[in-house]
């Protein structure tokens, strides 16, 4: 058990290494005056000046040992100053993180809630009726999310006025987004589960379960559920990735501060320190994900845990 | 796993109806529909005598009629042609996309999963650190480093795909490698070159292939995903995502000039993704 | 409901049972027509082959055969608790949730697939108490514990905690038994219970069956084997492509057969006393003589050297955990040219694994394998490439050792392919040879074997095997998967291609019946050692290592 809680550190660590180092190549490959970069584009023709800024970003400094400054910063999180908001990046993260988190929190619960029902209910019978939610399923994920998003705001907001347009205020502002941002999660979602609770209940065991005398309701709930988890658990990586990549869109369509809009515009007037600093969030939030994820695992199957006997 | 949606499905459903699968309805319209989409790209003059830059300044935000069977924009430009023409644009760098990423993809996957045992393990590595990213995030990042325009939105979204098509090839080889047929040509006495090209390969390819046609819709959503976002393709060019950018601003007075290029990116993903999947189901029956 | 002449006492009674299965290509019946009865008490063996319609009428039994079954039956009834009898056509789908588990118990083989692998043995054995309400919540614990303990696990407390992959595969048999058990039905139906199981391990399982019958339940057993039917059937009924063919008492059906499809069963069994008889009835290959003579000119090769010698081969696993597993402990054996040396052991005995290094397709970590005099495992695998023909393998699963993509017709010619350019008439020639070698039909050649039955796919794969002429033949449970019928066609094939191409053959096994049929040595392993090696007529008359004893007890002279 201690060993592989030491190799999971060590993932750990090397994907927050990878991405750091990713982040520091990309950052080195940009074309132009790596002082007009870091310095968010101005173009200083200054020598003195230059000189400063070049001392303070360390550029003077061999590559090899920029990269150790670089990783060391990143360690303490410091990724220097957004050129933007002459604040640390740090900072503005964390602030426009907690207005994209409600929005994926609550997109991810719907989304989780959809499906689970949809799955219960379509897997393994009523012919008709699962190929109309598949065929749906398919619509939702081969659409922009953006589309969703439009669709939903001309018809409710510009026609129906039920909701407003845009901005952050109150609850009424969040319905929509989150139901756009939810849609095709719960799509991918609910073809996991699906698949995972047809694929049990065709199982032996299924058999095993009609031969006690059970409904298939219990069947489904007390049985088919697990196991269907368990397929849709290898998935939460596309799902973090769906919900991160959502958030930037269904954000912009919307017009709603958060992380979606600093990213865009970090990386329109080329704010690098706040582009990295992102980068090195999402890999950090996905590594944390998985560790909770393969905890679950553990709980939901048996069969990978430790033999007692 | 890859973040990218249309891929997570790798197992084919089970079709159980008798008649020749090529011929079925369910083949033949969305084959219809891509073939209509190729000849867009191949020959857009066909289908609108209105060129995409044109300006009308007279019919500004103009709702549909038969002349401009989509509507203007707030420049005067048919919107129609420019969604044809876009399609041209949208689809190649689709295309061009899924070609970077499955081409790099094999190359990743086929090295981590049959190199020498230090070299594979530094790969796997890699392609979890890659995986760890949306690929959006990645285009982005590409984006970043490179700027905007077309050529840089093809080779950012075909970079940033490359790590699902790594990992899906990783699994297909190194499932094909412990499989028992594997085992039982080197019994038979061929050797490893001639097991990698005749039976590896092969049946791994295939697989691959078929996901492919399904990643197509993909890219091109992220495609134009990017360019909405402003960072892909740049007004005043005509691509699918900048047109529903473009429009955005007018959401309440034109709505069209969105919501039916928009419509259209919808159908033409659904189609490829529909095709691709007939693909897997009928390829899967036959093999 | 109707109450026709049978003995009032009848548990279950089957009259004229037929079941058609609509699907959109046509209707296909599965059962025919089959009549039985099963009273309180008795075993009642329902025995056939692999499309004979006996799970079909099992699952009918239960209401299970699937949406598309239409069921019919002259009288199909079964008598309940309270005494009164259901006529089981005319149940509904809540009756039937009602009747099964509390009148019905159903078992299947292989309870790692049967049981839910993610709940603990203790909730699959109370699911049917709780779903059937029978007793308060508060007394379910310990009963599952009584049951556990009828059942025969030991330490049952601790048992019920515990999953199903952490039992072995005979307590895990026990605890579906147990769980079919848990809302005390009076009639059991066990649809295969112990194939899954080791042949010792079956016997055990059988005892509790045995019990269950003398204390009063009615006991339907569905197989295909007939040495679990000999143990322990009190009444034996044979279906033949959904038809009952005979039916009678248990010792009567084994020592006189009525039907022809009976006898031909019968006679089709493997075991010591069919050595020298072709089991299918005739000779597979019309120019091997029918007799019992061995074809001794064959020897042309030096017989002072073994086909192959292994030497103190020990193999062993690290395990994901780091354990070391010794699947092989220090085994030498010799084969002679052109005889059949029998390997014999239970799963876990390292006998594949030992199959496995002589190809050459495993590394032992001590010891050699020699083959015809030359040094076999210590060659590298570049030298060994070219020599490679002289030993061919075939195995249980022959569909996995086939490239997916290939058609028969490729599959054959894969070795011939090797040795270097051969003219596509010779070729022809080569495929055509073989094919009339191994019995298949040539309008075959081009399908794929995924849609071949059993017996002809592993006419495939000797067919392939023979393509480069070898020397050894290397045999890896090359009939466990088959039909009594089809297995005795594939053996004596075997045993004609030796005769007639003079091949050594090492035979490996778990069935001790087939591998006394075939071989002229046997190897008995355990553990990862041989225990025991002799000649087949030793091994059979004086056994003198214990295991062999007990393997030999469980085998059945039909």
């Amino acid at each position: 058990m201690l060993w592989t809680g030491i190799q999971r550190l060590f993932t750990i660590l090397a994907v927050l290494w990878g991405a750091a180092t990713l982040t520091f190549v990309a950052l080195k490959l940009i074309p132009g005056d790596p002082v007009s970069i870091l310095s968010g584009g101005a173009n200083v023709v200054d020598d003195a000046f230059r000189a400063q800024l070049t001392h303070e970003f360390g550029l003077d400094q061999p590559l090899w040992l920029q990269y150790l400054h670089y990783l060391g910063h990143a360690l303490i999180g410091n990724f220097g100053q957004s050129y933007q908001y002459r604040e640390p990046v740090i900072a503005v993260i964390f602030s426009a993180l907690k207005q994209t988190l409600v929005l994926a929190v609550g997109a991810l619960v719907l989304a989780l809630a959809l499906a689970v029902l949809n799955a219960l209910a379509t897997a393994g019978r009523w012919r008709y009726l699962r190929t109309f939610f598949t065929g749906l399923e398919l619509c939702l994920l081969s659409t922009p999310v953006y589309w969703l998003g439009i669709i939903l705001l001309s018809l409710f907001s510009f026609k129906m006025h039920w909701f407003p347009v845009m901005g952050n205020e109150g609850w009424q502002s969040l319905v929509l987004p989150i139901i756009t941002l939810s849609l095709p999660l719960a799509a991918i979602l609910s073809q996991i589960l699906r698949d995972g609770l047809e694929e049990a209940l065709s199982q032996p065991f299924a058999l095993t379960v009609r031969t006690r005398g059970a409904g298939e309701t219990r069947l489904r709930l007390r049985h088919g559920l697990r196991h269907a988890t368990l397929a849709a658990s290898t998935l939460t990586g596309t799902m973090l990735a769906n919900v991160l990549s959502g958030s930037i869109l269904t954000e912009t369509v919307f017009g709603r501060a958060g992380i979606g809009k600093i990213t865009l515009q970090a990386i329109a007037s080329r704010d690098m320190p706040l582009v990295l600093g992102i980068v090195m969030l999402s890999a950090l939030l996905f590594v944390i994900i998985n560790l909770v994820v393969d905890a679950a695992y553990l709980l939901i199957d048996p069969r990978l845990r430790k033999r007692s006997s | 796993m890859s973040s990218n949606p249309l891929l997570v499905r790798t197992h084919p459903p089970v079709s159980r109806r008798g008649g020749n699968p090529w011929l079925l309805p369910k083949t033949l319209i969305p084959a219809a529909f891509v073939l209509l989409l190729i000849v867009t790209v191949i020959a857009p003059q066909w289908f609108t005598p209105l060129k995409p830059d044109d300006m009308d300044m007279d019919a500004v935000l103009s709702a549909p009629t038969l002349r401009h069977l989509f509507g203007t924009d707030s420049l005067g430009r048919d919107v129609f042609s420019r969604v044809i023409y876009g399609s041209a644009l949208s689809l190649s760098i689709g295309l061009g996309a899924t070609l970077i990423a499955c081409v790099g993809g094999m190359a990743l996957g086929l090295l981590s999963a049959l190199a020498p045992r230090a070299l594979r393990r530094v790969l796997v590595r890699l392609l979890d650190i890659l995986l760890a990213f949306p690929e959006l995030l990645l285009a982005l990042l590409v984006i970043a480093v490179l700027g905007r325009g077309p050529t840089n939105t093809l080779i950012a979204v075909g970079l940033a795909g490359i790590a699902s098509y790594a990992r899906l090839l990783r699994s297909q080889v190194l499932q094909v490698k412990l499989s028992g047929y594997v085992e039982h040509s080197v019994a038979l006495g061929e050797s490893p070159l001639r097991i990698i090209f005749r039976h590896i390969l092969p049946n791994t390819l295939r697989p691959l292939l078929i996901l492919a046609t399904l990643g197509i819709g993909q890219s091109v959503l992220t495609a134009s995903s990017l360019s909405f976002l402003g960072l892909g393709v740049v007004p005043p060019t005509a691509e699918w995502g900048a047109l529903l950018a473009d429009g955005r601003d007018y959401l309440d007075v034109a709505p069209w000039i969105s919501l039916l290029p928009a419509t259209v990116v919808a159908l033409s993903v659904i189609a490829l993704t529909l095709l691709g999947r007939r693909l897997q189901t009928i390829l899967a029956k036959g093999a | 409901m109707t109450l026709n002449s049978h003995a009032p006492s009848a548990l279950l009674v089957v009259e004229d049972l037929q079941v058609d299965f609509l699907q959109p290509q046509g209707t296909v019946a599965a059962v025919k027509n089959i009549s039985f009865q099963v009273n309180p008490g008795e075993i009642v063996a329902l025995v056939g082959e692999s499309g004979s319609g006996k799970s079909v009428t099992a699952r009918t039994l239960v209401g299970l055969a699937g949406e598309s079954a239409r069921v019919t039956a002259r009288s199909l009834s079964l008598t309940c608790h309270d005494g009164t009898r259901k006529d089981l056509l005319k149940q509904e789908a809540a009756d039937w949730q009602k009747l099964r588990g509390r009148e019905i118990g159903f078992v299947l083989q292989d309870a790692l697939v049967s049981l839910d692998p993610l709940r603990t043995i203790g909730r699959e054995v109370a699911e049917p108490m709780l779903i059937h309400k029978r007793h308060p919540r508060g007394e379910i614990p310990s009963r599952v514990e009584a049951l556990l303990h009828q059942v025969g696990i030991p330490d049952p407390q601790n048992r019920m905690q515990q999953y199903p992959h952490e039992l072995s595969g005979g307590l895990r048999q026990r605890a579906l038994i147990a769980s079919a058990l848990a809302a005390g039905p009076q009639l059991l139906i066990a649809d295969e219970p112990t194939t899954a199981l080791d042949v010792t391990v079956q016997q055990r399982i059988l005892d509790i069956f045995r019990q269950l019958a003398q204390a009063g339940h009615g006991v339907l057993l569905i197989t295909h084997d007939l040495a679990v039917v000999a143990q322990v059937a009190d009444r034996i009924v044979v279906m033949q492509q959904g038809e009952g063919v005979e039916s009678g008492p248990a010792a009567q059906v084994l020592a006189s057969p009525a039907h022809p499809y009976t006898r031909r069963l019968l006679a089709a069994i493997p075991g010591a006393d069919t050595r020298g008889r072709w089991l299918a009835g005739e000779s597979p290959l019309p120019d091997v003589p029918l007799t019992a003579q061995e074809n001794d000119n064959q020897r042309r090769r030096n017989p002072f050297v073994s086909a192959l010698d292994v030497r103190n081969v020990s193999v062993d696993f690290s395990l994901p955990n780091g354990v070391k597993h010794n699947a092989v402990n220090h085994v030498s054996l010799q084969l002679a040219w052109g005889e059949t040396l029998g390997l014999v052991g239970e799963s876990g005995s390292g006998k594949t694994t030992l199959g496995k290094v002589v190809l050459a397709l495993q590394k032992a970590q001590h010891g050699e394998v020699w083959l015809a005099g030359n040094p076999w495992s210590r060659l590298r695998e570049a030298e060994r490439r070219p020599v490679r023909g002289r030993i061919q393998t075939i195995t249980q699963d022959p569909l996995g050792s086939f490239d997916p993509q290939y058609t028969v017709e490729q599959i054959i010619q894969q070795p011939l392919k090797l040795r270097g350019k051969l003219s596509s008439s010779a070729l022809r020639a080569r495929t055509l040879e073989l094919v009339n070698l191994v019995g298949l039909n040539v309008d075959l050649l081009k399908r794929r074997p995924q849609a071949l039955s059993g017996g002809q796919r592993q006419r495939v794969s000797i067919a392939q095997a023979l393509a480069s002429n070898p020397e050894i033949l290397v045999c890896d449970e090359p009939v466990s998967a088959l039909d009594v019928t089809t297995q005795a066609q594939v053996l004596d094939l075997l045993i004609a291609l030796q005769r007639k191409l003079g091949l050594a053959m090492l035979f490996i096994s778990h069935d001790l019946g087939v591998v006394q049929h075939m071989s002229h040595r046997i190897a008995v392993m355990k553990a990862g050692q041989i225990v025991e090696t002799g000649s087949t007529e030793e091994i059979l008359g004086s056994p003198k290592h214990p295991y062999t004893q007990t393997l030999l007890a469980s085998v059945i002279a039909a």
